[in-house]
């Protein structure tokens, strides 16, 4: 069963410890400076905003049907069993058409380095597999960040917003958010006021272009004999003329 | 033409070949940040947006004139093939150039032909493009074969090329459309005036109308400056195309933009707006009136103009899919820095520089127009052909 993250922004405190946890899972800098800054880059994966009294966490949404692992034109992006969206660094070509399709504009790159990589939070794959929880749920210390079973999540989820809906703004973010994610959202205020796109269609974005790519074997196949016919059409009207045209010759 | 004298392109070639090594130094010592105005919210820049999609686009000319000529059989148009299939090679190099001041690790741009992802579209335009760049190698080979009086290795050219234009063809529908599809990823990213699941057919069709321009363009070109063009009936032809295919992209685009229900919202202003219109004037509108008016259609430099009306408004077609429309969702204005520019000008100059050299040392010009060239004497371009089971 695929695996999943529920971050509830109600029970959050913005006390930070995801970020830090992230960091040392992997291996980047964290100082007041880096924890002060509210964008996700190269240097950090996971980033908890606050508005007022309100919290809210952006991390790599680690799509059921990642865009990006549909786009990379080397499989370097793939998505795992257990949910996690992994990165082979020795794969990537440095396109970054990642970047570009990602829905969300999770892929951030080393644009100061000389060959440069993509980085993203690919939900601790390597704990994942062997069934730890991620970094970020082990850190927290109210529960707001929890890792489990996506089905589990999901119907927590749902309970809580059934027990209290006058406590949450009534939508599950990453349930069907383009094909739904592993990680999901709960919170008090829309999620548009934290920059999460509210116009996410339920459907998998890799269809979008996956659906012409499955014409090319037949525009091959049909072209190439309309092609072919044409040429032949073509060359054996100039042969058929050039015979009339040297018996013509002959009999004058 | 090389020899000698100190005019004024050479010494604006000079410029920007040392400006642009200077810029090479600056991207490959201190990488994408300090070489472009690139960034996280705006990942493809001019380099994407005019290296690759523009210079995809206008070499799309090799594909055209080699199907007219050798697929639907037009045999006038055969002294311009040599030319315009150099352009298109030249035009191919140059983007696997600009690829690898572009991608972050040019080095391993061979990986997409060993590690596939068959729904990448990306995945299939890298295999299309390499495999497009080695057909025009093949396509071209004959020029050089020729100068090199290997007399064997161009008879063998010659009896694959047919073969080849139809391989060419099909690489050229295939990738000219996917740059278009690129973007059919991101529906919630491309400004709305662009994002149609009909963009495939869009770059496509617009592709034909470039190649079409681009002949007309070059013809123009070379008369200026090798004293060789197309005769005007010749070029007359292609203006009359180049309105019925400008005719089709226009009605397929209006079905498009009144179907999708945004044609009002050109009302609304803006800068997208702005662009849209001017867009769509210089590669719909205004040739397509100047192609209409039969003193235009029927003057050299009338379809020169429009020709280049035309090149301008698919240009900024494809800039305005790259970089115009991503800009309100990335919520930011992306300008290219001077290095980003200086770059594509230095490249777009070496491509010049090849060029003039090309025509100066192999038959470019000069094929299929003296009978005695090697390929005619050789295999007999005019001689009749086998008739043994063509008779009825």
């Amino acid at each position: 069963m695929s695996k999943g993250i529920l971050y509830d922004a109600t029970v959050c405190i913005g006390c930070k410890l995801c970020e830090k946890a992230c960091a040392e899972r992997n291996g980047l800098p964290y100082d007041d400076a880096i924890a002060s800054e509210e964008k996700q880059s190269e240097h950090k994966f996971t980033v908890v905003q606050t508005k007022g009294d309100k919290y809210m966490r952006h991390l790599c949404m680690n799509c059921e049907d990642p865009t990006c692992a549909s786009v990379c034109p080397v499989g370097a992006l793939r998505k795992t069993a257990e949910g996690p969206v992994t990165y082979s660094a020795s794969r990537c070509i440095g396109c970054r058409y990642c970047m570009l399709a990602c829905p969300f504009s999770v892929p951030k790159y080393e644009w100061n380095k000389t060959f440069p990589l993509v980085r993203k939070c690919d939900m601790c794959a390597d704990r994942v597999t062997s069934g730890l929880q991620t970094a970020c749920a082990e850190a927290c210390p109210t529960g707001a960040t929890k890792f489990g079973e996506r089905g589990a999540l999901i119907a927590e989820a749902k309970e809580r917003l059934a027990q209290n809906p006058e406590q949450y703004f009534n939508h599950i973010y990453g349930l069907s958010e383009v094909g739904g994610t592993s990680v999901l959202l709960l919170s008090s205020v829309p999620f548009e006021d934290f920059g999460y796109k509210g116009d996410l269609s339920p459907e998998a974005l890799p269809m979008l272009t996956y659906r012409v790519l499955l014409h090319i074997p037949d525009l091959v196949t049909i072209g190439g004999v309309a092609l072919g016919g044409m040429w032949w059409l073509t060359n054996r009207k100039n042969a058929v003329a050039a015979v009339a045209r040297r018996s013509e010759s002959s009999k004058a | 033409m090389l020899k000698g004298k100190i005019t004024f392109w050479r010494v604006v070639l000079a410029l920007l070949l040392i400006l642009g090594a200077y810029s090479t130094i600056l991207r490959f010592l201190h990488g994408l940040g300090a070489s472009t105005n690139l960034s996280d919210a705006f990942p493809w820049g001019l380099w994407i947006g005019f290296d690759v999609m523009c210079g995809v686009m206008l070499a799309s000319g090799g594909f055209t004139l080699t199907a007219a000529v050798y697929i639907f059989n037009l045999k006038n148009f055969k002294p311009i093939v040599r030319p315009t299939i150099l352009t298109a090679f030249l035009g191919y190099l140059l983007v696997v150039v600009a690829l690898f001041f572009d991608l972050g690790r040019g080095y391993r741009i061979w990986h997409p032909l060993v590690m596939w992802n068959p729904r990448s579209v990306m995945f299939e335009v890298a295999w299309c493009v390499t495999l497009y760049t080695t057909v025009l190698s093949l396509e071209f080979s004959g020029a050089i074969f020729e100068h090199l009086k290997l007399t064997k290795l161009v008879r063998l050219q010659h009896s694959i090329v047919v073969p080849l234009v139809i391989a060419g063809v099909m690489l050229s529908t295939l990738h000219q459309s996917s740059l278009g599809s690129l973007y059919l990823i991101v529906p919630n990213k491309l400004h709305t005036f662009w994002y149609t699941p009909l963009l495939p057919v869009l770059f496509f069709l617009s592709a034909i109308c470039v190649g079409i321009a681009m002949t007309i363009f070059e013809s123009s070109m070379s008369a200026r400056h090798f004293g060789k063009q197309l005769e005007m009936p010749l070029l007359r032809g292609l203006g009359r195309t180049l309105l019925v295919v400008l005719g089709v992209y226009t009605v397929v685009r209006f079905e498009d933009l009144i179907d999708r229900h945004v044609l009002h919202l050109v009302s609304k202003g803006g800068s997208e707006a702005g662009l849209f219109l001017l867009e769509m004037l210089l590669c719909s509108v205004a040739p397509m009136i100047l192609l209409m008016i039969p003193r235009v259609r029927e003057s050299a430099n009338g379809l020169y103009l429009a020709s280049v009306l035309c090149l301008l408004g698919f240009v900024t077609n494809r800039m305005n899919v790259a970089i115009t429309g991503m800009e309100a969702s990335a919520g930011q204005h992306y300008f290219p820095k001077w290095t980003e520019i200086v770059v594509t000008f230095a490249i777009v100059g070496f491509g010049f520089l090849v060029f003039a050299l090309a025509v100066r040392y192999l038959p470019i010009f000069s094929h299929g127009t003296e009978p005695q060239s090697i390929l005619q004497a050789e295999v007999g371009q005019d001689e009749v052909p086998e008739l043994s089971n063509a008779a009825p």
